[in-house]
């Protein structure tokens, strides 16, 4: 009998696997290696960190070919990689290498300041930021297998991806009151597609995986954005800029089991050490702000 | 009839929402308690080590298996499979296998299709659906979706083999990944591969019925549980 691979439903179902978990960003195979072990269930495989490309500057870009391999092979869990906004090739670069998700992520320096990559054209899933309901069904409309908030990565500030789960979360709940009639200019309004628009009413959640990202630094923040309805979390620069990356990711893990037990998160939030430090929103220039890369 | 969803991490809702839609009571179990007056457990897809090592924490192995002595039903899909089994086999990571139930005489192997660009849909025969099938959706194959799945190696005599993948066609060749096969990492067809079985109370399947709309393995599950 026939087999179809990279169709909607084994894309959207990977993210779907995801759910209730932890994708942490790591930069070489040791550090894949405690994410493995801390409970993540991905990682994203990225040659630095959100808060040392803010700090450091200069284009970002897709990791290095080998350094995605090394990680590939250091463990079993899913391994995601970042491509830049609209660089259709960094993405197919990535298909090659046989990464399970691509990031096609604001936090590296976009290459089309107009146009996204088409996401159906490939097998292997995407994930894509947003900061509202309308960006987030344009990705989707593009293909996009998974959403993710944008937040502001590099920051330790969660400010922004509580704004963002916020804004969609609440536009789907208002959605689901209007009349059939106003959908079409709701989607006008807001820039979406409007058969989307339409499935989001219907369901009362986005037709796929929704997970929060961007400025997420300790359990409580990550059990924050579960409380809040999303469906998982990414921790970027959160673990890896902390005082001990394998205890906070642990604790981090466990938080987003148990999100709804603050008992266990007191427990799980003793002894970890320094947090990474954090960044005032007001304080970044809004030029330097990654949230408004992408269209 | 209640029926608990282990919740440590992936997609226990998908399964909730399937047996409330067919009338059961769905829990959540995240800590040994949850596990008080259950008729049964689904054990999700989700990333094995993941919550393996989040079962561990929480001490839920030793109840789990305490559930299966009792005769509960307990069946496992993807990840749900590959912790239920006795043994792994195929390649390995560096010191990350899950811990495992050991509940089930199956050996399996872990993402034994390949990466993420190698999941696939396809229909299977699986015959043992008709003690739950109407009259409308007998003899119907079964439309399964498998994610970075893990596939059945070896079964034990006790073990009933429910479904197998049916020979390939040009398009659905796999990546061999069994470390003691001579075809390691060359493409081969799937043919009958093991990839949904039963064990008296105990059920599995590589692939994810809670991701479709037909509830038939559910009713199945329901069934082995009443």
């Amino acid at each position: 009998m026939e087999r179809e691979t990279g169709t909607e439903t084994v894309k959207r179902g990977l993210a779907q696997m995801l759910k209730g978990g932890v994708i942490m960003d790591v930069t070489n195979a040791e550090q894949a290696r405690i994410a493995e072990e801390a409970g993540a269930c991905a990682v994203m495989a990225l040659e630095r960190v959100p808060a040392d490309i803010r700090a450091q500057g200069g284009v970002a870009r897709m990791a290095p070919p080998e350094k995605i391999l090394e990680i590939m092979d250091a463990v079993t869990i899913p391994v995601m990689a970042k491509c830049r906004i609209g660089h259709f090739v960094e993405a197919q670069v990535l298909e090659a290498l046989g990464v399970d998700f691509i990031d096609e992520s604001e936090v590296l320096t976009p290459a089309d300041e107009e146009h996204h990559v088409d996401k159906h054209a490939f097998k292997v899933p995407f994930v894509c930021g947003c900061r509202n309901l309308g960006e987030a069904l344009r990705r989707i409309g593009e293909g996009a297998a998974m959403i993710r908030t944008k937040g502001e990565a590099g920051t330790g500030n969660v400010v922004e991806a509580v704004r963002h789960a916020r804004a969609v979360l609440g536009e789907i709940r208002r959605l689901t009151t209007m009349a059939p009639e106003e959908l079409m200019t709701y989607a006008k309004e807001i820039g979406a597609p409007y058969e989307l628009v339409c499935e989001v009413a219907r369901l009362g959640r986005l037709p796929v995986v929704n997970f929060a990202a961007g400025g997420i630094a300790t359990p409580a923040d990550a059990a924050l954005m579960m409380q809040l309805g999303m469906d998982g979390v990414f921790v970027g620069s959160g673990i890896f800029k902390s005082a001990d990356p394998a205890r906070r990711a642990k604790a981090i893990v466990e938080a987003v089991t148990h999100y709804n037990d603050p008992a266990i998160i007191a427990e799980v939030s003793k002894g970890l050490g320094e947090a990474m430090p954090g960044l005032e929103i007001a304080t970044i220039p809004t030029e330097e702000r990654l949230a408004v890369r992408g269209w | 009839m209640r029926i608990g969803v282990l919740a440590l991490q992936g997609a226990f809702l998908e399964h909730a929402h399937v047996l409330r839609r067919l009338g059961v009571e769905a829990i959540e179990v995240r800590l040994p308690q949850h596990l008080d007056r259950l008729d049964g457990l689904i054990i999700p897809g989700g990333e094995s080590t993941t919550i393996g090592k989040l079962a561990v924490q929480y001490g839920l192995l030793e109840p789990i298996r305490d559930m299966a002595r009792a005769g509960k039903a307990i069946w496992g899909t993807c990840a749900g499979l590959i912790l239920l089994s006795k043994e792994l086999s195929g390649p390995r990571g560096q010191g990350a296998d899950p811990p495992l139930l050991k509940l089930m005489d199956i050996t399996v192997a872990r993402n034994a299709f390949g990466r993420q660009v190698d999941s696939f849909e396809t229909d299977l025969a699986v015959p043992a659906l008709d003690v739950v099938s109407t009259a409308e959706e007998a003899g119907r194959p079964f439309h399964a979706v498998f994610i970075r799945a893990p596939r059945i190696e070896s079964v034990g005599e006790e073990v009933e083999v429910l479904a197998r993948l049916e020979p390939a066609t040009s398009a659905g060749s796999v990546r061999c990944l069994n470390e003691a096969c001579p075809e390691l990492g060359r493409r081969v067809a799937g043919d009958g591969i093991v990839v949904a079985a039963r064990q008296g109370h105990l059920l599995v399947t590589a692939f994810h019925p809670e991701l479709t709309a037909d509830t038939r393995f559910h009713r199945y599950f329901l069934h082995l549980a009443g």
